[in-house]
């Protein structure tokens, strides 16, 4: 199969889905001629033209209520928001507008727009342009979340992003976006709410999302030469979130770690970690552990930055450990 | 010009500032260039006579916010080249012990609230403080620099609108270098910017942002006004940045010129006309001013040498600072 990088997976579905939507627009900072700064979006206004590929003033609230509208209205918006800590810009119009006018409607309006945009540390970029907050999102009820690992993943969520009736906020790695990987020609889509085994095992479950995919991949493969089978399980979107695969695995390994680069305390780790400590309670051998980014705004300092990541160095060392029956939290 | 700083030590500071951005500026871009600097950097170059002008009008106690692109505000306001180096490399001596690098870097102890990689993100933080000097009769005064990008941001017309109901000593200093990333001004600003700040009662002024003299008479008028409670102020200072968006933004003719970047650096450099005039007026002499620009130099090399052999801070301080004591 062809390999293409995440970047141009992305670039692939809004194309395809612009030739095939005649209402499916892009908006956003730079997005035109620019075709963003991390160039995702290049050659799109050259073949759809600047009343579909809009380039906006720095004016995030205004653009996504400009979005929301759009979408109520009979467009399907793609809206562009160039880092993931901009979010907190835009909160109201994503969450108290965009998620709530079907529900508040009583299922007479919708919204059917994208919100992509990023997530990563360990670009060197501070504490203001490195923050993962998909959990954010996630927390508010009317909102999808769907977290591509790779260009195959990318490409088919989008899809079904763009096709969805509802908000969907879907967050890249700006870490992987030269990452190549087989993509298939010719359309295809990735239903939400399906999780991927990437990798079968029965000792212990590791459940990654986005960037954190390679981390437990990684550390499963140094497991293995260990004799320890880990079952590495990527979610793709949290929202919905696929908990009967999750769980499956869970009750056959009895053991698992959750990671997130979302900051550990109150995020996507701890809300899976507790639905399979919920729903699997009796199956389980060890507490089921989280590993998000540190608690700590993310530093500059390459020599702070890399500490605050999780690592595969550090999923194994907690993924022996659960697996020897050592205790990681003392009661 | 008779109402800027008007001794030949006034003058030769100013000069002496700006050449100091750019000294620095060309350092940081070859730590970029030969990648011993982490992450990306947005250059002030072409801009000095902005940063300069102001900061020159501004005592200690006066505060400032900057932005993403902001070593020059960072110099302006008084900081020195090793502790910032140290800074740009990650290093615990950084101003900021190496949390915040290039876009939050700032000397606080000369009243810099710091730098903001949020467009806009500064705005409220200027016009709070200016609160706070209203609310404890202080007569310090806070200049809030943003970039003609930042202009877009909702953000700016609710605190101006605070600011002009409550009179407050803040001056918003726009940096119109015509361009925000990629996206020229024009295609992103409708009306007037100046005619923005009018609509909220706010006396709003244009200036070259490339003639230092004339940068720092308006300012020092309008910051001894606000002093007495006459502010707020807008200045939309007209300028350019020699570099791309950021050091990364190598070609960049799709969005702007060669002969445009020719034009600007040749005919309206803000350091290459106030040498012209200093010498002109007899304040200093090319050889006085090459041996200026000469130790200059020799200050920021070695700040580099300093920062490059510096120590990075230890891991112990990754969850330091999070709350305050
Ligand atoms: C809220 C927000 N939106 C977008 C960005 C990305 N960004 C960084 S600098 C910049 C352009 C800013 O232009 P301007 O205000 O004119 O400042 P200049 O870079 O020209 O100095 C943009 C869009 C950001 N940092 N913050
Ligand atoms: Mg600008």
């Amino acid at each position: 199969m062809r390999e293409i990088t995440l970047s141009q997976a992305v670039n692939e579905a809004i194309a395809e889905e612009m030739r095939r939507d005649e209402t499916v627009f892009l908006i956003g900072e730079d997005v035109a001629e620019a075709g963003t700064p991390f160039k995702v979006l290049s050659g799109l206004v050259d073949e759809f033209g600047t009343d579909r590929v809009i380039d906006t003033p720095i004016a995030e609230p205004g653009f996504v209520g400009l979005a929301v509208g759009a979408a109520m209205t009979g467009a399907r918006p793609i809206v562009d928001l160039m880092f993931g800590d901009f979010i907190y810009l835009v909160m109201d119009q994503l969450c108290n507008q965009a998620a709530k006018q079907h529900y508040m409607s009583g299922g007479k309006l919708k919204v059917p727009m994208v919100l992509r945009t990023n997530l990563g540390a360990t670009r060197r970029s501070a504490a203001q342009h490195s923050q993962s907050l998909q959990a954010l999102v996630a927390h508010i009820p009317g909102l999808k979340v769907a977290l591509p690992s790779s260009a195959y993943e990318a490409k088919g969520l989008m899809k079904t992003a763009i096709r969805d009736n509802n908000p969907v906020v879907i967050f890249e790695d700006k870490l992987m976006y030269q990452d190549k990987a087989p993509v298939p020609e010719g359309e295809f889509l990735i239903p939400f709410g399906e999780a991927n085994v990437k990798r079968e095992g029965g000792d212990i479950t590791l459940i990654a999302t986005s960037s954190m995919v390679q981390v437990a991949e990684k550390a499963a493969e140094t497991l293995a030469a260990e004799g320890i089978e880990a079952e590495v399980i990527d979610p793709r979107t949290i929202v919905p979130l696929d908990e009967a695969t999750l769980l499956d695995s869970v009750k056959k390994t009895s053991r698992a770690i959750v990671i997130d680069e979302g900051h550990q305390s109150y995020g996507v780790t701890a809300e899976i970690a507790s639905r399979l400590t919920e729903k699997a309670f009796y199956h389980l051998d060890a507490p089921v552990l989280r590993m998000g980014a540190m608690d700590v705004p993310v530093p500059f300092s390459p020599a702070l930055e890399d500490l605050t990541v999780p690592t595969p160095e550090a999923v194994v060392e907690n993924a022996r450990k659960l697996c020897a029956g050592e205790m990681i939290h003392a009661a | 010009m008779s109402d800027a700083k008007h001794n030949s030590e006034d003058y030769l500071r100013m000069y002496r500032q700006m050449v100091r951005i750019r000294t620095f500026e060309d350092n940081a871009n070859q730590l970029y260039l030969s990648a011993k600097m982490p992450g990306l950097t947005h250059m002030y170059s072409g801009e000095e006579a902005v940063a300069v002008g102001i900061c020159e009008a501004l005592t200690d106690d006066d505060r400032i916010t900057s932005t993403h692109r902001g070593h020059g505000h960072c110099v302006a306001k008084g900081a020195e080249f090793k502790e910032m180096f140290c800074e740009l490399l990650g290093k615990e001596e950084g101003y900021c012990r190496g949390k915040g690098g290039s876009m939050h870097i700032a000397d606080q102890s000369h009243g810099n609230l710091g730098a903001n990689a949020i467009v806009g993100g500064s705005m409220g933080i200027a016009t709070g403080s200016a609160l706070r000097a209203k609310l404890q009769g202080s007569d310090d005064v806070t200049v809030c620099f943003f970039g003609d990008g930042a202009t877009a941001q909702g953000l700016w017309y609710e605190v101006m609108n605070m600011a002009a109901l409550w009179k407050l000593p803040v001056i918003y200093a726009c940096e119109n270098n015509g361009y925000s990333e990629y996206t020229k001004t024009e295609e992103i600003a409708a009306g007037s910017i100046t005619a923005r700040a009018e609509a909220f009662g706010i006396e709003a002024h244009q200036v070259d942002g490339q003639d230092v003299l004339a940068v720092n008479a308006l300012t020092r008028k309008l910051v001894d006004r606000a002093r007495k409670g006459e502010g707020p102020f807008f200045i939309e200072l007209m300028t350019y940045r020699y570099h791309g968006h950021h050091v990364g933004d190598i070609n960049r003719e799709y969005y702007r010129s060669k002969d445009e970047e020719k034009d600007w650096k040749e005919n309206r450099d803000p350091i290459v006309r106030f040498r012209g005039w200093l010498v002109e007026q007899g304040i200093a002499s090319e050889d006085e001013i090459e041996a200026m620009n000469a130790e200059i130099k020799k200050d920021a090399s070695d700040a580099v040498a300093y920062a490059e052999a510096a120590k990075y801070p230890e891991a112990s301080e990754v969850d330091m600072h999070v709350y305050a004591d």
